[in-house]
C-alpha cells in the first residue's frame, strides 16, 4: 500500500516545478501551462486525502477547480492572443504598460 | 506491487513536468503537460477517484489543452528566442527559492502521520464512483454546482468578448 505521504510529496513536487516555471518562463503560453501544472499538484493532494480519509468532499472540490481551471484557460487565452494582436509578441515583458 | 507502480508513474509525471519547463516551443511544452495529466490519472485511479480520473483525461487533457494548442497555432509566433531583458537576477533566484518552497513542502509532509487507507466497500457505495459523486454534488453540493455552470457561461462570454477583433460586428 502506498503510504499517503507519498502522494503529497509528489503534490508538493509538482507544485514547486509549476511555481518555478512561472518565474524563470517568459513566455505567455508557457508561464499559463505551469500554473496549470501547480493546479495539478493540489488536486492530487485534494484527492489522495479525500481517498485516504474516505470522505467524497475533496473529489468535489476537484470537480470544481477542474470547472475553474476550464473557465481560466479560455478567459486566459482570450486575454493572450488579445495581447498578442496588440503587441507582436508573447514575451511577458512586453506587456508592461501598468507598470510604473 | 503498487508502490513499484507509483514510483514508476510518480517519475513519469515529475519528467513530463520538468519537460514543460526545458522546453523552448510551447507547443511540446503542452504536449508534454499531457503526459503529466495522463500520469495523474493513473493515480487517481490508484486512490479509487474513478470519476475524477475520467474527467482528468476528458476535460484536462481533452478540452483545456487541446485549446491551449489551438491558441499556439493559431498565434504561430515567430519562433524568437524570449531572453529575459529585465532583472535577470530573477532567474538565478528562481532555483534556490524552489528549493525553499520544496523544502517547507516537504517539512509538512514529513510531519503528515501516515494513515492506513479505508478498507473499499464493494459495490456503488464505495467514495469516488461517478454514483457516490453524483449523489453529493446533486444533494449537498447543489449550489456550488450551479454556481459553476454560472461561471462557465460567463467565461464564455469573456472569452467571445475579449478575443473579438476591434470593429466586427
Amino acid at each position: 500500500m502506498v503510504p499517503l505521504s507519498w502522494y503529497l510529496g509528489l503534490s508538493a513536487l509538482l507544485f514547486t516545478i509549476g511555481a518555478m516555471g512561472v518565474f524563470i518562463k517568459r513566455n505567455t503560453i508557457t508561464i499559463f501551462l505551469c500554473i496549470e501544472l501547480m493546479l495539478n499538484g493540489v488536486n492530487l493532494t485534494l484527492v489522495a486525502l479525500s481517498g485516504f480519509f474516505g470522505d467524497v468532499s475533496g473529489q468535489l472540490f476537484v470537480f470544481m477547480v477542474i470547472a475553474v481551471a476550464a473557465a481560466e484557460a479560455a478567459v486566459g487565452l482570450a486575454i493572450i492572443i488579445s495581447i498578442f494582436r496588440n503587441r507582436e509578441s508573447l514575451n511577458v515583458d512586453d506587456a508592461d504598460t501598468l507598470k510604473l | 506491487m503498487e508502490k513499484a507502480l507509483f514510483i514508476i508513474i510518480a517519475v513519469i509525471a515529475v519528467a513530463a513536468a520538468l519537460n514543460v519547463l526545458i522546453q523552448r516551443n510551447p507547443l511540446y511544452s503542452a504536449l508534454s503537460l499531457i503526459g503529466t495529466m495522463a500520469a495523474l490519472s493513473v493515480l487517481y485511479v490508484m486512490l479509487r477517484a474513478q470519476f475524477i480520473a475520467a474527467v482528468q483525461i476528458v476535460v484536462y487533457a481533452g478540452a483545456i489543452l487541446v485549446l491551449f494548442i489551438f491558441v499556439i497555432m493559431l498565434l504561430n509566433a515567430p519562433k524568437q528566442q524570449l531572453q529575459i531583458d529585465k532583472q535577470k537576477g530573477l532567474r538565478y533566484l528562481a532555483i534556490p527559492l524552489a528549493g525553499l518552497l520544496l523544502a517547507e513542502a516537504f517539512y509538512v509532509v514529513w510531519r503528515v502521520q501516515d494513515i492506513a487507507m479505508p478498507v473499499v466497500k464493494e459495490g456503488e457505495e464505495a467514495v469516488g464512483t461517478t454514483w457516490s459523486v453524483g449523489v453529493a454534488l446533486f444533494t449537498h453540493y447543489l449550489l456550488p454546482f450551479q454556481v459553476a455552470g454560472v461561471l462557465l457561461l460567463m467565461a464564455l462570454i469573456g472569452a467571445v468578448v475579449l478575443a473579438r477583433r476591434e470593429g466586427d460586428k
